[in-house]
C-alpha cells in the first residue's frame, strides 16, 4: 500500500526511534522500522521528536471585533507554526462569544482557515459581565458543540453565579474555566503586588486575589460535584491549593502559561508594556513552584494565553497598556527551556502537558492520542508536531505568523524549532514554514 | 548624568553635585540681575500631562535664569480619556527640537519610557510620574534641610545622621519615594509614619523604619518632620475611617505641634497644604516650617539639574 508520507528516523515521546507512515485518509497508517517508502513523500525526521499535535486550551484569536490584532486565520497560522493542531478560542471577542451565533461564526472561520482545529469557548455570563448566565445549552447544541465555558479576562466573581454555572454544565459534561481574579482586590492592578510594585509606584495585583477565588471554586466544584478548570495559575499558593484539592478528589484541572514558567516581575522594572499581562508576572519562588507543579501533575496543562495586541495598545504608558502577550509560536521552545532542559520533564511529559492532558480535559477523541507508555497510536488521526530541539535562535516577532508583535521573548535566545506539522494528515507546516491549509469538507 | 529620572538610581556623587551646584545657583537668585548666559540657545520643553502650576513655574523660572528658551506644552490626557499617545506627542516635540524635556505625567514610569525606548534624544527630567518618583522635589527638600542645618557651611556636606520623619500617605506618594531613596543615599535616617493602610506592601525591605506612633517619634526630636498632603480621593477609598481620625493619628495638630514648638525640629511640606487636615495653622505658620524656602530652593535645585544635564552640550 502506498502512503502519502513516510517519516523516517523520528523519536516518539517514549524515546523509541521509529518510522511512521501517514495514509491518504489522514490517519497514522503504520509505525515501525524500515517502512516501505515507495511512492511516498519521505521526510527525514532523524534527531527530531514526534509529538502528538499540541492542544491549547487558552488562545485569544480576537475575531470577531479586533482583527487589527489577530484573526482566526492569522492566529491559527501562528498556532500551526508553533506546533498546535487544536486551539480553544476564548470568548472575549466583540461581540462576546455568548450566543450560539457567535460561537458558530468562530467555528466556521476555524474550518475555513484550515490550519488547526478551532474550538470556540463560550462565555459563562452575558457579555462577560458576571451578572447573568449566558445560554450555555444553546452553545452546546450549536454546530460549535461548546463544552468549555469561560469569562476569561474577567472572573466569574459572584459565588452564586459560579455555583449555578458549575451545576448547569453537568447536563452535557461541560466545564467552567475560571480566570481567578477577585475583582475588588485588583482594582486598577498593574503588576504583582510586592516590594517592587511599591517601588515602581504601580498598583499591585496580590496573590491572594487569585488564591481566594481558587479556594472558593474548588470547594464549590466539590460541593456540587462538577468540573472546574483553573486558567493560568500564577502563584505558589495557587499550586498548593490545587494540590490539596486534588488530594481530596475534587474534579479540578489547572493550566500554566509558558510566560509564568519563565519570566518574573523583575522585567516590569523596564516599564515596557510588553511585560504587562494578566495575571501578572510573579516572583522567582512562584516560577519555581509552578514548574514543580507542572512536573508533578498538580498542574495538568500548558495554556499559552496567546493574547495578541496592536502596537498602539502596547507602545504607551504602562498603566493604560493592554494586558497580554503572544505565545503560540514560542510555547514549545519555552517549555523546552523551562521544563526539559531543567530535567523536570522528559518529552513524554511534554506530550502529556501540551497535548494529551488538554485533549482529555476537553474530551477530544482525535487530538492528544498517545498510549500510556508514550507511543503514538496507529489508526489515529495524524495530528502531529515534529520538533527539532537543537537549533538555537533569537526570538524576533517579525518572523511570527501572528498579526501582533507583543512577544516578551523578543531578543531572547531559545532552542528548538517546530519543523513539520500534520493536521488531519495534511502537512500544514514543512521545514518550519507554513504550506497550505487543510480543506475541510463543507 | 544624561537624564534625571529617579532618585532610586541617583548616586551619592551625583546627588551631592546637584546640591552643591544648587548652592551656587542660589547666589544668582540673590543678585539683582537673576540671569546666567549658560544655556543660551538651548530649549527646555515643559511637557505637562497633569496640571501643576507650581512645578511648571519653578522649572520655567530655572530655565529662564539660565537663559534657555522655554516651551510650555500642556497635554490633556488621562488614564481614562486617552488622546494622542505619549510616543506621538514626544516625537512631535522632537521635530521642534528641544534639548531637555521636563515631564510631569500621571503614569508611573512615563519618564523612564521616554528616556529608554528611543522615542526622544533629549535629556529627560522627571517632574513627577504617577505614584513613582518626583526627584527634583526630593532634591529641593534635601537642599532645604542641608541649608537649615549647615547654613553657609553647607557645600560638600551630606545628611549623615540626620533623622527625617515622613508622615502620611506613603503608598500613593511619589514625593515620599524620592525622599526615601535620596535621604538614604545621603546618609539620613528615615522614619515613615501614617495609617498602616497607606504603607506600601514590602516597605520592610526599604531602608527605613516604620513607626505608627507619631507622638512617640516626635518625642525623639527628629531633625525634620515632613507632612505629606492627604489627597481627597484617599478619603473616599476607605483607607481610613474619617478625616478626623486621620488628623488625630497623623496630623500635625496644634496639640502635637506644641510638643515640638521651639525645638529644632523642622516642619516640611511639599505643598499645597491642607490646613486643618494634615497640618494645623499654628504649625503651618511657625518659623519651623520651611515651606516657603522649599519653593525658593526649588528654583535653585532645578537650575542645577538643567545646568548639569545641558551645559557643555552644543546649543541648537
Ligand atoms: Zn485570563
Amino acid at each position: 500500500m502506498t502512503h502519502t508520507y513516510v517519516m523516517t528516523g523520528g523519536t516518539t515521546p517514549d524515546g523509541v526511534q521509529t518510522d511512521m507512515a501517514i495514509a491518504a485518509d489522514g490517519t497514522i497508517a503504520q509505525l515501525g522500522q524500515n517502512l516501505n517508502t515507495d511512492g511516498s513523500e519521505v521526510i527525514d525526521a532523524t534527531g527530531k521528536i514526534i509529538l502528538p499535535g499540541l492542544v491549547d486550551l487558552h488562545t485569544h484569536l480576537r475575531e470577531p471585533g479586533n482583527d487589527d490584532a489577530e484573526t482566526v486565520e492569522t492566529g491559527t497560522r501562528a498556532a500551526a507554526k508553533g506546533g498546535f493542531t487544536a486551539v480553544h478560542a476564548m470568548a472575549n471577542s466583540n461581540p462576546v462569544a455568548d450566543t450560539a451565533g457567535v460561537v458558530e461564526q468562530v467555528h466556521r472561520l476555524g474550518r475555513a482557515s484550515g490550519w488547526t482545529d478551532v474550538y470556540p469557548v463560550g462565555a459563562v455570563t452575558v457579555g462577560l459581565k458576571g451578572e447573568q448566565l449566558a445560554e450555555l445549552s444553546a452553545m452546546y447544541d450549536s454546530a460549535a458543540n461548546v463544552t468549555m465555558f469561560s469569562d476569561d479576562g474577567m472572573c466569574v466573581w459572584d459565588p452564586v453565579l459560579m455555583r449555578r454555572a458549575l451545576e448547569y454544565v453537568k447536563s452535557f459534561d461541560g466545564f467552567i474555566a475560571q480566570h481567578a481574579q477577585e475583582p475588588r482586590l485588583t482594582e486598577g492592578a498593574q503588576m504583582n503586588e510586592s516590594a517592587l510594585s511599591s517601588e515602581l509606584g504601580l498598583a499591585g495585583w496580590p496573590a491572594v486575589a487569585e488564591e481566594s477565588i481558587i479556594a472558593r471554586d474548588v470547594l464549590l466544584a466539590q460541593h456540587v460535584d462538577s468540573r472546574v478548570h483553573i486558567c493560568h495559575v500564577s502563584t505558589a499558593g495557587s499550586v498548593e491549593l490545587i494540590r490539596w484539592a486534588k488530594s481530596q478528589g475534587i474534579n479540578v484541572t489547572a493550566e500554566v502559561t509558558p510566560h509564568h514558567l519563565l519570566l518574573t516581575e523583575d522585567y516590569v522594572k523596564t516599564y515596557d508594556p510588553v511585560f504587562k499581562v494578566n495575571p501578572p508576572l510573579r516572583k522567582d519562588s512562584d516560577v519555581r513552584a509552578l514548574r514543580e507543579g507542572l512536573a508533578d501533575g498538580t498542574i495538568d496543562t500548558v495554556g499559552t494565553d496567546h493574547a495578541p495586541h496592536t502596537a498602539e495598545t502596547k507602545q504607551c504608558e504602562w498603566v493604560v497598556a493592554a494586558m497580554g502577550m503572544t505565545g503560540l509560536e514560542t510555547a514549545l521552545p519555552v517549555i523546552q527551556h523551562t521544563m526539559v532542559d531543567t530535567g523536570l520533564l522528559d518529552w513524554h511529559g511534554v506530550a502529556r502537558v501540551m497535548s494529551v492532558n488538554p485533549a482529555r480535559i476537553y474530551r477530544h477523541t482525535d487530538q492528544g492520542q498517545l498510549t500510556d507508555t508514550g507511543s503514538l497510536v496507529s489508526g489515529a488521526l495524524a495530528n502531529l508536531s515534529v520538533y527539532d530541539p537543537n537549533p538555537t535562535f533569537v526570538v524576533n516577532p517579525a518572523d511570527h505568523a501572528s498579526k501582533s508583535a507583543n512577544s516578551p521573548y523578543q531578543g531572547m535566545e531559545l532552542s528548538g524549532q517546530v519543523t513539520d506539522v500534520f493536521y488531519r494528515g495534511h502537512r500544514v507546516v514543512a521545514n518550519a514554514e507554513l504550506t497550505t491549509p487543510y480543506q475541510h469538507s463543507r | 548624568m544624561r537624564h534625571l529620572l529617579a532618585t532610586r538610581e541617583l548616586s551619592y556623587d551625583h546627588a551631592l553635585a546637584i546640591l552643591d551646584t544648587a548652592q551656587e545657583m542660589a547666589t544668582v537668585s540673590d543678585r539683582s540681575i537673576k540671569k546666567l548666559p549658560t544655556l543660551r540657545g538651548q530649549t527646555v520643553v515643559n511637557l505637562f500631562f497633569e496640571d501643576s502650576t507650581r512645578t511648571r513655574t519653578s522649572f520655567e523660572a530655572a530655565a529662564k535664569r539660565l537663559s534657555a528658551d522655554v516651551l510650555n506644552f500642556a497635554v490633556k490626557t488621562s488614564s481614562v480619556s486617552k488622546g494622542e499617545s505619549l510616543k506621538d506627542t514626544v516625537q512631535t516635540l522632537e521635530a521642534i527640537g528641544g534639548d531637555a524635556i521636563v515631564m510631569r505625567h500621571w503614569a508611573s514610569g512615563a519618564a523612564q519610557q521616554l528616556a529608554n525606548f528611543g522615542w526622544s534624544s533629549s535629556a529627560i527630567i522627571n517632574a513627577g510620574d504617577g505614584t513613582h518618583e518626583h526627584p527634583t522635589q526630593a532634591l529641593l527638600d534635601a537642599f532645604t534641610l542641608r541649608n537649615r542645618l549647615h547654613g553657609t557651611q553647607a557645600t560638600g556636606k551630606d545628611l549623615n545622621g540626620v533623622h527625617v520623619v515622613i508622615v502620611g500617605d506613603i503608598l500613593h506618594s511619589r514625593v515620599a519615594r524620592s525622599n526615601v531613596w535620596l535621604l538614604h543615599t545621603l546618609g539620613a535616617k528615615v522614619t515613615l509614619s501614617g495609617p498602616p493602610t497607606l504603607m506600601p506592601v514590602g516597605v520592610n525591605t526599604w531602608p527605613v523604619e516604620v513607626n505608627y506612633d507619631l507622638d512617640g517619634i516626635l518625642a525623639q526630636h527628629p531633625d525634620a518632620v515632613m507632612m505629606l498632603r492627604v489627597q481627597a480621593e484617599r478619603m473616599a477609598g476607605a483607607f481610613f475611617p474619617s478625616p478626623a481620625e486621620y488628623t488625630r493619628g497623623w496630623g500635625l495638630t496644634n496639640d502635637r505641634y506644641q510638643t515640638i514648638a521651639d525645638t529644632d525640629t523642622l516642619i516640611m511640606h511639599p505643598g499645597p497644604m491642607n490646613r486643618g487636615l494634615e497640618i494645623s495653622a499654628a504649625a503651618a505658620d511657625s518659623a519651623q516650617n520651611t515651606a516657603l524656602e522649599q519653593v525658593a530652593n526649588g528654583v535653585s535645585v532645578r537650575m542645577a539639574v538643567l545646568y548639569l544635564l545641558l551645559a557643555g552640550q552644543p546649543g541648537q
